[in-house]
């Protein structure tokens, strides 16, 4: 299927300067991934199905699985390019993920946790930014706890605050409201809309929930079958529908 | 009742020295081989498997002997090592040499379970935050395994102080050399009136066991603690 692109708002998409680009190839199995695509900062929603290959996609993305073919772009860096045998891995790519099931370290208290991707990845210390973090998720309760202790939404906004404290240049967030239930994601939802205004990092948003969707991005992806079914703005969602 | 001879202290403060460094010093060779089993595919692992498992099903006199052949004086290693001024043959290094090799197995086997029970996508999430491969693995894999490790620990230690077949073979049984606690008890046995000295070893042998397994307890216990607790 051709992306459409006759929508208004991925028109105006082309004038800016392309911050991410993908356009990468894997084959897992039986199953075939190729997707292209390019996002100008801000949220962009992977929406789709599940099973579709979002989850494939965004871990190329963040490096932890290797594209077959193809290329991958953050800005002015070549994260991977299948041409020139570039691959630059997970650890200095500097992208924050946050995962369906937060993957807290749990022997670590998440005052650790929250510290591990500064420390990691060199960083100084930056207390103000961690208070202005710690804040903005209302984590600062739970700082001397371990992830045993927290609920599944607490769990979440802690894993937020890690992947935002390492400074990333590029956010990634895989279904993480999915493994909460109705009223928990309610919880979250004001805390991303926040970190969408506030932190001004550009997110990928993966989810096939059209409603969180909806709440937090300004462009959609929509991904089936492994592919890139159309870009575009919100009414995207509407067409999924129908 | 525990009135022991200079001759007996000599033989207990030998074997925990022997077994203190056989575990300590087969640790990181311990920690290497359980990862690589635990988390590679590469060719010869079957092999590596079943070798590093070998003394575990060898009699013990077969080790021992396997031992002198290799680390001898003049053995196809033994040789070479005597050279640089390194020698196994009846000395205690060479009684610690064949009960790290005689625990290893044990040591190998609790660290690999542990390895492989630890949730790999925590690696990758510690990777997404900047950790390359060996510091995830500081970090993460091995503070996560330290049960294991310490359970793999305590049984190499209990293997080692209790070994006798590798190194009666390999380094024979030298009073104040190679005599550990269960050679000075298997020849108190063997001469007249010696029971009373076997038992008071004995005894020895029993606290030490108790506690070790004890302080394993205590140790696994506290490294659970750091997971569930808060």
């Amino acid at each position: 299927m051709i992306p459409k692109s006759g929508d208004r708002f991925s028109d105006k998409i082309m004038l800016q300067k392309s911050m991410l680009l993908v356009d990468v190839e894997k084959r897992l199995g039986e199953f075939q991934v190729a997707a292209k695509f390019e996002t100008a900062g801000g949220a962009t929603a992977l929406f789709g199905p599940s099973g579709a290959g979002k989850t494939s996609i965004v871990s190329m993305i963040g490096g932890l699985l290797t594209p077959d073919r193809g290329r991958i772009a953050l800005d002015d860096t070549v994260l991977f390019d299948s041409a020139t045998r570039t691959d630059v891995p997970a650890h200095r790519r500097r992208i924050g993920t946050v995962f369906q099931e937060g993957r807290l370290f749990p022997h670590m208290t998440v005052a650790r946790n929250l510290d591990y991707g500064r420390w990691m990845s060199g960083l100084a210390a930056d207390p103000a930014e961690q208070d202005r973090i710690v804040d903005l998720l209302d984590i600062g309760a739970l700082l001397e706890r371990r992830p045993g202790r927290l609920s599944g939404g607490e769990r979440q906004r802690v894993a937020i605050g890690r992947a935002l404290l390492m400074k990333p240049r590029l956010l990634l967030l895989d279904e993480p409201l999915a493994s909460l239930d109705r009223a928990r994601k309610q919880e979250i939802l004001p805390y991303l809309a926040r970190l969408r205004d506030d932190a001004k990092v550009p997110m990928i948003y993966v989810s096939h929930q059209a409603g969180e969707i909806q709440r937090l991005c300004s462009q959609v992806v929509r991904i089936e079958d492994g592919q890139v079914a159309a870009t575009g703005g919100l009414k995207l969602l509407d067409e999924a529908r129908s | 009742m525990l009135n022991l001879t200079p001759d007996e202290w000599t033989a207990v403060e030998l074997s925990l020295r022997i077994a203190v460094v056989a575990t300590v010093v087969s640790l990181p060779f311990g920690i290497a081989i359980a990862w690589l089993l635990a988390r590679k595919d590469f060719w010869g692992k079957a092999l590596l498997d079943g070798v590093v498992h070998l003394p575990l099903v060898l009699p013990p006199v077969v080790t021992g002997y396997l031992l002198l052949i290799t680390f001898g004086r003049k053995g196809l290693v033994g040789a070479f090592l005597a050279d640089l001024g390194i020698v196994f043959s009846f000395r205690w290094t060479g009684a610690a040499l064949a009960c790290g090799v005689m625990a290893f197995p044990l040591l190998v086997r609790a660290i690999r379970l542990s390895f492989e029970a630890i949730d790999r996508r925590l690696e990758d999430a510690a990777s997404t935050l900047g950790a390359s491969g060996p510091w995830a693995f500081l970090t993460v894999t091995l503070p996560l395994a330290l049960p294991g490790v310490i359970a793999g620990m305590v049984l190499a230690f209990a293997k080692a102080l209790g070994e006798f077949g590798a190194t009666i073979t390999f380094v024979s049984n030298i009073p104040g050399e190679t005599q550990t606690l269960s050679a000075a008890i298997y020849t108190f046995t063997q001469i007249p009136n010696g029971d009373a000295a076997a038992m008071r070893l004995v005894i020895i042998a029993i606290v030490i066991a108790l506690a070790a397994l004890v302080a394993s307890e205590w140790f696994a216990r506290r490294a659970g603690m750091r997971y569930h607790g808060d």
